[in-house]
């Protein structure tokens, strides 16, 4: 297997305080890798570090054969690699229709473009019903869909996904796990983080464990939830 | 603690407002009411007083739309910049003013080439297009030098930068181009007036209305329909989101300026036509009317730009004759300026959001 994202010695500070610091750790392609920890503990801030929203003090980040961490955000998403940020961020004020399309924004292939457009819609049949909407107007899991459809229209390598779960209802975030793994399953490789951390160890391949801005424990997701920190910890049972 | 709550249509309502507002209430109430009964009144003197003919109402209309289309396109630079920076373009008055300059440099380049007549067609479709670089280019400058050092910093440095370029090319243009008025030479066809449904108009106004229409609809479809206006909207939303789907945010700034700047170019020319002569102080006054009117119209909204504009080019055109005629002022006009202004702080005081806006700044954090 080849490495689809290889991070080394990353340190991310705001001021003087560094929120991350020295983490390294490699996702291979294929795979569905998850960063659990606690709030705070830095895993939105390597997300959007990986993204290009946030600038790093040392390290580099590699996507597939690319150094990208002098690049620009927009740069980054040509090289394939996109991301679900924490709370959707949709375009409220746009319909879904013009949400999906901007996904494809930076595309020039309009026929893979339409492709895609049609594979979304696949994933999430709602979002047919919902079609010529305000995305602002939709329910949150529906949000979701756009927000994933959205990233999904960039045709990304590495998919990132942020909080994907968070404050929806307990079958909706089955919905959204479900197609996780079936974006996962044709090919896009998926870097995981949730506060949710059982949904997200059950089907991760790869799993880090983050702790104030340190990862302190790595393994494959299954192997984590029997780990008896993690299910102190982040998973709510007795020690 | 189990209070029903009073609807505003019961008798105690009155004194339920009374003891839950404060004096800083009544004192706006008051001001409310005191604006509304001088409309009131000056509107009556002015519509009995008989000084105008219905005929001169109309022409002021005319007049008003006119001004009013030239201050809503200032304004949609405004709004424009507003809505992506969440920033005020101190200095965009004067990006009209260089192009106004350009447009005056051009149109002298053509005269003396004896072009200016001899291709009237072609000619100020050349002004209109040398006041938008002039305009564009200038405000690229601005971009530069005031907002992109900035742009990842929150801070008030911008507005100070923008101010202190706003008098730089004051007195840059000031040095170079003279004090005194200056007038564009003048386009053989664009002297006397048309009559237009039994009324007088000079030609241009008219010109001057429909070039603005042109723009103004040229650059609405451009926001609503092109890619780039899209990212434009989607920048405005949300920064980050945008480029997360591979829009270039800086690219979509730098264009929002250029075509800010173009916008304020046109008007800039078209001011020129109509009122005959520029100074290198025009920017400031005119800057502020435009912004008024993005304020007027809810700044961040362009339909807004362009409704406030208009309202404000009619209340400065209508407003002395029917309003301040009624209270026997003996030079009504001298005050439209109070209209205008008198608006901005009236709406900034009452209703911040303007005509069509959204109370968008508590939104975004």
């Amino acid at each position: 297997m080849s490495k689809a994202l290889d991070v080394s010695n990353l340190t991310i500070a705001y001021g003087e305080i560094a929120a991350v610091r020295e983490v390294s750790f490699t996702v291979e392609a294929g795979e569905i890798a998850t960063i659990i920890g606690a709030n705070g503990a830095g895993k939105t801030t390597i997300l959007n570090a990986l993204c290009g929203l946030r600038d790093v003090r040392s390290g580099s980040i590699r996507l597939g054969e690319d150094d990208i961490t002098a690049l620009p955000p927009h740069e980054r998403v040509r090289h394939g690699l996109s991301q679900v940020p924490e709370g959707r961020r949709l375009f409220g004020r746009m319909s879904v229709a013009e949400n999906l399309e901007i996904g494809a924004y930076a595309r020039r292939d309009h026929a893979a473009r339409r492709h895609d457009l049609d594979h979304v819609l696949e994933l999430f049949p709602r979002l047919r019903e919902r079609y010529r909407q305000l995305a602002g107007t939709l329910s949150g899991g529906e949000q979701q869909m756009v927000a994933m459809g959205r990233a999904l229209m960039t045709a990304p390598k590495v998919l990132l996904l942020d909080e994907p779960t968070m404050g929806l209802a307990p079958q909706i975030v089955d919905l959204v796990i479900d197609a996780v793994r079936r974006v996962n399953g044709e090919g896009v490789t998926v870097l995981l983080v949730e506060q949710n951390a059982y949904s997200a160890l059950e089907i991760a391949d790869r799993a880090f464990v983050l702790e104030s801005g340190e990862i302190t424990l790595t393994g494959n997701g299954p192997d984590l939830i029997t780990h008896p920190r993690v299910r102190s910890a982040y998973l709510g049972y007795d020690a | 603690m189990s209070e029903v709550p009073r609807s505003a249509t019961e008798p105690g309502a009155f004194s339920e407002w009374l003891r839950r507002s404060t004096w800083v209430d009544h004192v706006l109430l008051a001001i409310r009411i005191s604006v509304a009964a001088l409309v009131l009144v000056g509107l009556a003197g002015g519509l009995t007083a008989g000084t105008y003919s219905a005929a001169d109402f109309v022409s002021f209309t005319m007049f008003g739309l006119t001004i009013g289309s030239i201050y809503a396109l200032i304004a949609l630079g405004y709004t424009m910049v507003y809505g992506i920076l969440r920033m005020i373009n101190f200095a965009h008055g004067d990006v009209m003013m260089i192009g106004s300059f350009a447009g005056l440099f051009a149109a002298g380049a053509l005269n003396d080439a004896g072009l200016l007549n001899a291709l009237p067609l072609l000619a100020l479709p050349l002004v209109l297009a040398a006041g938008m670089a002039g305009g564009a280019t200038m405000s690229l400058i601005i971009e530069r030098i005031a907002y992109r050092p900035f742009l990842h910093v929150r801070s008030l440095a911008p507005l100070i930068c923008a101010i202190g370029m706003s008098f730089v090319l004051q007195y840059a243009a000031r040095g170079l181009f003279g004090t005194r008025n200056r007038a564009y030479p003048g386009f053989g066809w664009m002297e006397g007036t048309v009559s237009l449904f039994g009324l007088i108009v000079p030609i241009p106004q008219i010109v001057a209305f429909i070039a603005a229409l042109i723009v103004l609809a040229g650059l609405l479809a451009l926001v609503k329909l092109s890619p780039l206006g899209k990212a434009m909207r989607a920048v405005a939303e949300d920064r980050d989101a945008a480029a997360l789907v591979g829009i270039n945010v800086g690219a979509v700034i730098v264009a929002t300026f250029a075509i800010g700047g173009a916008m304020a170019g046109v008007a800039g020319v078209l001011y020129a036509l109509v009122f005959k002569q520029i100074t290198v102080f025009m920017g400031f006054a005119l800057g502020v009317k435009g912004f008024a009117a993005a304020i007027l119209g809810g700044i961040g909204n362009l339909g807004g730009a362009l409704l406030g504009g208009l309202v404000l080019g009619l209340a400065e055109a209508l407003g002395p004759a029917l309003v301040l005629e009624g209270f026997g002022l003996p030079a009504p006009y001298q005050l439209k300026d109070v209209i205008g202004y008198g608006m901005l702080v009236m709406i900034l005081i009452f209703r911040p959001q303007g005509l069509l806006g959204e109370r968008l700044a508590s939104k975004r954090a």
